[in-house]
């Protein structure tokens, strides 16, 4: 699993870094980007799920790997 | 007021009416099965969508609505308005492209990391105001704490004496809560306004500090400085949208608590719910409500929607859509999904976001501390700010 940030939908609202913290940072701006290449370990899957569900904008996505 | 009482919500709504400034969410509630877009001939022609989809419809259209301004009222911009797109408090008013560029620079003051660095000042400011009660068994929690969190930190962010915090919650009264005043009588009273502000810039330009007046005056756009205009309007902007927003939002939660005695009890024994419990009390008590106006004629939804006419952009009821969340109309703490649009939608998010949270975070850690348990002494005495921001003004409490 990875997660992924549409940059063009991102309003800097916050939910996917403070949900998902080892997940997401916030810039300079305070928009959200993803941390490496996003890829979700096992125990965050979780947190991966609830960013997806909480970002207002629904600028958060998940890629599910094989 | 100056109104006449509404009698049907649906086709005359009125958001200064005593029965929306009391409780709205049976309003909403009400025109989401009947209208659900309704008009009303006040303030010149007004239409109040309450549908989550609707508002973030409305929030992302910059191509038929304009944020030129955003406070409902009895007049519009005139010919001697500052013109779009930078209006008279850039970014709040201002539309694409410009918009992005004046926001641009105000959000590196905002970002989270630089929010932190405020945290100890306002837990030390909550500590002082709950000390300075003495030995209480009631006090008003809107007049003696919460109004005073937000004045404090915007005052300090902003580099403006400290003990004028009387004079800006006046100011925001008047921008936020004069808005059924005939409109030449409206503009009048801003007149203080741009006294204290015009004062507070020659200050700052004779004296400068590390603080976010003086980055104003400073930062450049496109390789100039900002217009005078640009500098004040954006001062107005961080001081009325500061202050009222968040000092409603802390009282509307301490309301919450002081009346769901379940709810206190749980944030008292599992303090790791406090941030699932401010994401619930900002979407069941939005405080803010948004305004654009229609550019020009046309059609939404098959509404006939005219020039100039206004549109609130309820995020409240938007955040009570049973379409998008469960159990809409309670108040779950450990809310885990819960996708709410308290600071708005689209490209004009709350700048202050991030501020306001964690204003809110210390300021309930803070108070339950000191008072893990309070109740409301008397319902019938608490009152709410009328207009587009909501939130107790009075809030008398019993505390153990």
């Amino acid at each position: 699993m990875r997660v992924t940030i549409d940059e063009s939908r991102c309003q800097g609202h916050g939910r996917c870094f403070s949900i998902a913290p080892d997940l997401f940072e916030s810039d300079e701006l305070g928009n959200g980007r993803v941390l490496g290449d996003g890829t979700v370990a096992a125990d965050h899957e979780r947190h991966a799920r609830l960013a997806v569900a909480n970002c207002p904008e629904g600028a958060v996505g998940i890629i599910e790997e094989a | 007021m100056a109104h006449l009482p509404v009698v049907d919500f649906a086709t005359d709504f009125d958001h200064t009416d005593p029965a929306w400034v009391n409780d709205p969410y049976p309003i909403y509630e009400d025109l989401r099965a009947r209208c659900p877009v309704a008009h009303s001939d006040r303030y010149g022609g007004a239409w109040l969508p309450v549908q989550h989809h609707d508002v973030a419809a409305i929030a992302n259209d910059h191509e038929h609505f304009t944020s030129r301004n955003v406070v409902v009222n009895e007049g519009r911009p005139g010919p001697q308005a500052p013109p779009a797109p930078i209006g008279v408090a850039p970014p709040i008013t201002s539309d694409p492209p410009f918009h992005q560029h004046a926001r641009r620079l105000l959000l590196p003051a905002f970002s989270p990391k630089a929010i932190n660095e405020l945290e100890g000042f306002t837990r030390e400011l909550c500590t002082d105001l709950l000390d300075g009660l003495g030995d209480v068994d009631r006090f008003d929690a809107a007049v003696d704490y919460a109004q005073h969190i937000p004045v404090g930190v915007i005052a300090k962010m902003l580099g403006f004496p400290p003990e004028d915090g009387d004079i800006f919650r006046e100011f925001v009264h008047i921008i936020l809560e004069g808005v059924d005043l005939p409109f030449e009588e409206r503009i009048a009273t801003f007149e203080p306004v741009g006294e204290y502000f015009e004062a507070q810039i020659l200050d700052h330009q004779a004296h400068p500090r590390d603080d976010l007046t003086n980055f104003l005056l400073n930062v450049e756009l496109n390789g100039q400085r900002l217009e005078m205009r640009h500098v004040f309007g954006t001062m107005v902007l961080i001081l009325a949208a500061g202050i009222d927003t968040t000092w409603s939002a802390i009282g509307a939660s301490i309301w919450h608590l002081a009346r769901t005695g379940a709810d206190r009890a749980r944030l008292v024994a599992e303090p790791d719910l406090m941030a699932t419990a401010i994401e619930e009390f900002l979407r069941a008590y939005a405080p803010v409500t948004m305004a654009r106006l229609v550019k020009d004629d046309f059609e939404f939804e098959g509404h006939a929607m005219k020039k100039d006419d206004w549109v609130l952009l309820s995020f409240p009821a938007a955040n009570r859509d049973p379409e998008v969340f469960e159990r809409a109309d309670e108040v779950l703490i450990d809310r885990e999904v819960n996708r709410h649009a308290a600071f708005g939608l689209g490209v004009h998010r709350c700048v202050g976001s991030n501020l306001a949270r964690m204003e809110l975070r210390v300021a309930l850690e803070c108070f339950l501390a000191r008072f893990p348990d309070f109740r409301v002494e008397d319902e019938a005495a608490v009152t709410w700010a009328r207009g587009q921001v909501r939130g107790p003004r009075t809030l008398p409490l019993l505390v153990a």
